[in-house]
């Protein structure tokens, strides 16, 4: 092996994350794999409504809005950054469509417009937030870093017969969550990013038909009653919610690439819309498990490495489709040929 | 006074009052009035811009008027949604979406059933109902994706037939379907059309809106005629909509000339 690329130690890169670092390898994997599953489930929408574009457009623009929310309320709680970067989020797609609709610039254009003037905006502002004793930059909206993600833990102390109750639940009697008579219960930024993502789920869920039927035919949802532009900035409202929520431990980048990601590989294996949801699910898991034994391996970004894992998962779905990959349509030239030959032979009359 | 259509319109499904609508503050259709009664099957035709597309969105809200009133069986179109059956233009969908036909034809059941709601049994038996009449219920589990151009059309039918409508509007059902297509898609129409229900269907070939339709409205921005058939399916009126378009007109002359015979 070159200098550059590590040696593939089976025990170093498969065994030492679960069995050394367990409670670090949990919380990333988890992280990881919340983050890919939510990017992935809305993201199915924004592939369908030809909108991937918009996703790169709103991880961008959400930076004039975390700034803005950071320069107001001079902190980088929760409440603020998730208001910034619905105003940003929402504030984006109504540009998009402004520009769109009363100009002749065509909309990939204008997405273009829009989110390369927020985020210049953003950097901006964040420059006038640089004395405060909190730090915002861009970088971190860039690129985040999940690694990060253990090391804030929200942990209580046990008494000692709350302690021995929790012993004896299977599951919590472990490195993750107990450490001496210290109860973990999960970093802030996953907490966050479970809820996020259990509501993206849940609203999909819930708006299942109104999201179908605006997404496939906007005449036929708009003559029903079903407005499909409020179902547009619902589902925008809801991208900047996530893309906050993840950027802090992926950044803005691999944001980007989870939107996309998961939702090709399903459509290159599912036809339908419930399939495909799993499939984004099951291929987020594979991504999150995949990047962190690669990154142990190349002793790289977990993130970076979550995201080729997913590029990976994609790339196998491509060969390996049933129905479209690339192994079927060889064969199936191969079995046309045959039959072309066979024509040629009944033609004759041999 | 024509300002209080409450008063007469609930004779009539669909009543239009100097209805002027377009893209971008530019008109495509003038001032059209018009009044459809109770189980006809009308034709909307004219050349290649007359807005006969605009006209179907404007009825339902789909392009903003800017001036006028569309009543559909004496109410505004949003209190009568429910009677409103529609079939879009076969290209205006991607016909990749991952989606089933059944999927598709459920979807018509989607202003029946609410928000928040699933659609049910009863919903999906509808659903199924409607593929068989269109001869696709073996079909009811394939990708639309799998489908050719008429097979695709029949499923937009059924799609319309599961709204259980009493007005429906067809935006181009005949282009680019096969002739078997073409003649099960007539039957339908003129089953509705004996069920009671009212029809408006744009239509693109001249020659065959003659056979088809009760009624005709000849459109080009403004309406140059409506009425039966019979009556306004004329050399003039017809050169009137289609202007000075030789190819057209030799069409029209032929088709007329077969009127003749």
């Amino acid at each position: 092996m070159s200098e550059f690329i590590p040696a593939f130690e089976w025990q170093r890169v498969m065994v030492e994350p679960w069995a050394e670092n367990l409670s670090t390898t949990f919380w990333i994997v988890l992280m990881g794999f919340l983050i890919t599953a939510a990017c992935g489930l809305i993201g199915n929408y924004l592939i369908l409504r030809r909108m991937a574009l918009v996703g790169d457009a709103i991880s961008h623009s959400v930076l004039p809005g975390l700034a803005i929310a950071f320069l107001l309320s001079h902190s980088l709680n929760t409440l603020p950054m998730f208001i910034g970067a619905l105003g940003a989020g929402i504030l984006t797609t109504v540009l998009i469509e402004l520009i769109h609709k009363k100009t002749r610039v065509k909309q990939d254009s204008a997405i273009g417009i829009t989110f390369s003037t927020l985020f210049a905006i953003g950097v901006i502002l964040i420059s006038f937030g640089q004395t405060d004793a909190v730090h915002l930059d861009a970088e971190c909206v860039l690129y985040g870093e999940i690694a990060f993600v253990p090391l804030d833990l929200v942990q209580t102390e046990l008494g000692p017969g709350a302690l021995s109750v929790v012993e004896k639940i299977p599951g919590l009697n472990s490195e993750i969550f107990l450490n001496g008579n210290r109860l973990t219960i999960a970093p802030p930024s996953v907490i966050r990013m479970a809820v996020v993502t259990g509501i993206t789920l849940l609203l999909i869920v819930v708006f299942y038909k109104e999201l179908l039927v605006t997404s496939f035919d906007s005449g036929l949802s708009s003559s029903l009653g079903i407005n499909s532009t409020v179902v547009h900035y619902a589902l925008m409202a809801m991208l900047s919610v996530i893309i906050v929520s993840a950027f802090e431990a992926v950044g803005a980048i691999l944001v980007i690439a989870m939107l996309i990601l998961p939702g090709a590989t399903a459509s290159l294996l599912a036809h339908r819309l419930p399939p495909m949801f799993g499939i984004t699910v099951v291929h987020a898991l594979l991504s999150a498990v995949g990047g962190i034994h690669l990154a142990t391996w190349l002793n790289c970004s977990p993130a970076g490495a979550m995201v080729v894992a997913g590029s990976v998962l994609f790339g196998l779905a491509w060969v390996f489709s049933p129905s479209q990959g690339l192994l079927r349509r060889w064969l199936g030239r191969e079995l046309d040929e045959l039959n072309e030959e066979e024509l040629d032979r009944l033609a004759k009359g041999v | 006074m024509a300002d209080t259509p409450a008063t007469n319109g609930v004779n009539f499904p669909l009543e239009i009052h100097d209805l002027t609508a377009g893209y971008h503050k530019k008109p495509v259709l003038w001032g059209i009035d018009l009044q459809v009664p109770k189980g006809k099957l009308v034709g909307i035709v004219g050349p290649n811009g007359a807005g006969k597309s605009t006209l179907i969105k404007a009825i339902m809200g789909l392009v903003p008027p800017s001036s006028g009133w569309v009543k559909i069986f004496g109410k505004p179109y949003n209190e009568n949604r429910r009677r409103v059956g529609y079939v879009p233009q076969r290209e205006s969908v991607d016909w990749d979406f991952p989606v089933t036909v059944m999927d598709v034809v459920m979807m018509g059941r989607y202003g029946h059933v609410g928000w928040f709601k699933r659609p049910n049994k009863a919903d999906r038996e509808i659903a199924r109902d409607c593929l068989d009449k269109v001869k696709m219920l073996p079909f009811a589990k394939r990708q639309i994706s799998n489908l050719s151009g008429g097979q695709q059309q029949r499923v937009f039918l059924a799609r319309a037939l599961a709204q259980e409508s009493d007005i429906y509007f067809m935006d181009e059902p005949f282009a680019g379907v096969d002739a078997a297509t073409e003649t099960a898609i007539i039957a339908l129409l003129h089953e509705l059309r004996e069920k009671g229900k009212t029809l408006l269907v744009v239509h693109h070939d001249l020659p065959t809106a003659r056979n088809y339709f009760d009624q005709l409205l000849l459109l080009n921005m403004r309406v140059v005629a409506y009425g039966e058939t019979e009556e306004v399916f004329t050399y003039d009126l017809l050169q009137k909509t289609y202007g000075g378009r030789l190819t057209i007109l030799s069409e029209v002359a032929d088709a007329v000339g077969q009127r003749a015979k």
